[in-house]
């Protein structure tokens, strides 16, 4: 396994000298695809840096599919550049771009017993017989299932399915590494221990990742860096940690993570943006107000962690009833109502065991809101409403 | 749970389906040469005699060449067109697949009829040419559904993960395709060389004293005699073709092609 992730270290190097000195892997540059009259991906540009792992994040119909499947080479781009190592790869066919995919559901060869299904591609590459043998030997120890060469895919568990489908992607040395959905399938405990294991092996491999998915919490936890997607378009690109706490708009804010949206007014002093909501006066960044007047109406999104009940002598922001519990282990979400503020209920947090009993349902609490991560964002008219995170608020008792 | 009068009219209608291959079978064993059912004294000589019967044999000779060129044409053709109305999108889709499909709707004396004018006027009615050109239009159906079924069977992910392992379209269709669509491919062909060889009412037209198949030269045999070797021969028919099913399904899995079984 050591020299499987040498190999790929001196791939990466080999690599990185043609492309004079460009630390892309991946590019896309204003890539459009179509289906009819779907504009499915509009004019995406994107670098995936070497080694990194890229999440593509968005709700399903976002494109995020499509991207993948435009550097797959399943698909062909209407408009725009694909390049992969810094060549550009737009007539390049599937079988010559060097890549290594892991489909949602594994799409193990039924035919074929484990070590052929992840010797293909080295079988593909002319790898002779000895050496074939070794390299899968070793992508099985690597994904820690060895033993089980000579079984069909059928005969292994789901969690197995996918060690080998993961040993067969990489056991070519591809040049980028793309994953679709691959957790989606697997049950919750065994998801968790995959998640880790695919970002270890990603890890020492270097290999440079894209990785599809719907589900903001996998994406926060695995990625590099996150490309989050709606309606065709690249909407915000950034760390985890920036998309998370300095989404670029309303979409991104309520489709990463929980958030609430709360109705305040814009307080503009001295060039700082500042947001009034109740008793509260919460500054925040002023680049996506550019466009709205002092005194006027703007929301607040803010997610549950930063709002905390008040205590004595502190600016309560949210003045409402708590309508429901719900018992999460470590800590306990605390709905409210509010009318005022928020048209759905407000989430917040908290991390006492006895908070059931402290604030049972029709107790009048104030909420302040703390730290500084609050976004504001222009108040939007209903028709541009944005579907995703809020629904999944509404849904709650 | 189905009490005693169901139970009884489910027997009745299984025993009614069995019925007439019964009659047959045991009509087959009569020592005397009558066709008559139940037989008084048992033998087994008409299987002898219709084994020894010579224009039973070149037409088992014959059945078998036709049977092997039409189903080996058929599902060329018929492989060829499921593929591309399976994978691809193109104009009068729906015309091209009604008319492949058409002979069955189309009364097979029809079928038979309208090839031997066409092979008159061309002066092929006394050859093979022309019952196999017939038996491929009429088993054409068969096969064509038969890879259909496979081909939507088939996850087209598993090309596609070939083709990101680099593997060529070439080596695609060799290592993958090909061996996924196996058994309905000889699934398929199977079932065709089994309908050409008991095609009896389209071969009656088109074939000649020479080129005439089993169920004809039976047909000519029933009309001039009436010994129980005819019954012989249709024992030994249906437990043939009845091996070869049940081996054909032990190792291809008809079931799969015929899409009774799920996949999953």
């Amino acid at each position: 396994m050591s020299s499987l992730a040498a190999e790929r270290r001196s791939n990466g190097g080999a690599g990185a000298s043609t492309t004079a000195g460009s630390d892309a892997a991946v590019r896309l540059l204003g890539a459009s695809k179509r289906f009819g009259k779907v504009v499915a991906l509009n004019d995406a540009t994107l670098s995936i840096r070497r080694g990194e792992l890229m999440t593509l994040l968005g709700p399903s119909g976002c494109g995020k599919t499509t991207l993948l499947n435009l550097v797959a080479g399943f698909l062909v781009v209407d408009d725009g550049e694909i390049e992969i190592d810094g060549k550009r790869v737009n007539e390049i066919p599937t079988y010559k771009r060097e890549i290594g995919m892991m489909f949602q559901n594994y799409a193990l060869f039924p035919h074929m017993s484990i070590a052929d299904n992840v010797g293909y591609g080295l079988r593909m590459r002319g790898v002779a017989k000895p050496e074939l043998k070794r390299r899968v030997a070793e992508a099985l120890s690597l994904v820690r299932l060895s033993g089980v060469e000579d079984r069909r895919p059928h005969q292994l568990s789901g969690g197995q399915q996918q060690r080998v489908a993961l040993a067969r992607a990489i056991v070519v040395s591809p040049k980028v590494l793309l994953l679709d959905e691959p957790f989606s399938a697997l049950d919750r405990n065994l998801r968790a221990s995959m998640q880790i294991e695919i970002k270890e092996i990603q890890r020492q491999l270097g290999v440079t990742t894209i990785f599809v998915t719907h589900d903001q919490g996998e994406a926060l936890s695995l990625s590099d860096r996150i490309a989050v997607m709606f309606e065709g378009r690249i909407r915000q690109v950034g760390s985890p940690d920036e998309i998370y706490r300095r989404p670029a708009d309303r979409f991104v804010a309520s489709f990463v993570g929980d958030v609430n949206v709360l109705r305040g007014r814009l307080d503009r002093t001295d060039g700082q943006a500042v947001v009034t909501v109740g008793a509260a006066r919460i500054s925040v960044p002023g680049e996506p107000l550019a466009r709205v007047r002092s005194g006027d109406p703007v929301d607040l999104f803010v997610r549950p962690e930063q709002l905390r009940l008040a205590s004595a002598g502190e600016p309560i922001a949210v003045e409402g009833t708590v309508a429901a519990h719900i018992y999460q282990g470590g800590y306990v979400n605390l709905y409210l109502e509010a009318p005022e503020v928020c048209t759905s209920r407000v989430l917040m947090r908290s991390l006492e065991p006895d908070a059931i009993n402290r604030w049972p349902t029709g107790t009048r609490v104030g909420v302040s809101i703390a730290g500084s991560d609050a976004m504001a964002f222009e108040v939007e008219s209903a028709s541009q409403s944005v579907q995703g995170k809020e629904e999944k608020l509404d849904a709650s008792p | 749970m189905l009490g005693i009068a169901g139970t009884l009219a489910v027997l009745a209608i299984l025993g009614f389906v069995i019925l007439p291959a019964a009659v047959v079978t045991v009509a087959a064993f009569n020592d005397k040469a009558i066709l008559a059912f139940p037989p008084e004294t048992w033998s087994w000589r008409w299987f002898a005699k219709a084994l020894a019967y010579e224009d039973f044999r070149s037409g088992f000779r014959n059945g078998l060449i036709v049977a092997g060129w039409a189903s080996s044409i058929a599902l060329l053709v018929g492989a060829t067109f499921a593929f591309a109305l399976d994978r691809y999108a193109f104009p009068l889709k729906r015309t091209i697949e009604a008319v492949l499909l058409s002979s069955l709707v189309v009364p097979h004396f029809t079928i038979g009829l309208g090839f031997l004018i066409l092979a008159a006027q061309i002066g092929w009615a006394r050859g093979f040419a022309v019952v196999v050109a017939c038996h491929v239009v009429l088993v054409l159906p068969f096969v064509l559904r038969s890879v259909y079924v496979s081909l939507r069977n088939l996850d087209q992910r598993l090309e596609l993960a070939a083709a990101s392992l680099g593997a060529s379209p070439g080596r695609v269709l060799a290592t993958v395709t090909l061996p996924l669509l196996a058994p309905g491919l000889v699934g398929g062909w199977l079932l065709a060389a089994i309908l050409s060889f008991n095609e009896f009412t389209a071969s009656l037209f088109v074939t000649a004293q020479r080129t005439q198949t089993l169920p004809v030269a039976m047909y000519n045999y029933v009309r001039e005699y009436a010994d129980p070797s005819m019954a012989a021969l249709s024992v030994l028919y249906i437990v043939a073709t009845a091996t070869l099913l049940t081996v054909a399904n032990a190792y291809l899995g008809l079931g799969k092609v015929l899409n009774v079984e799920s996949r999953r």
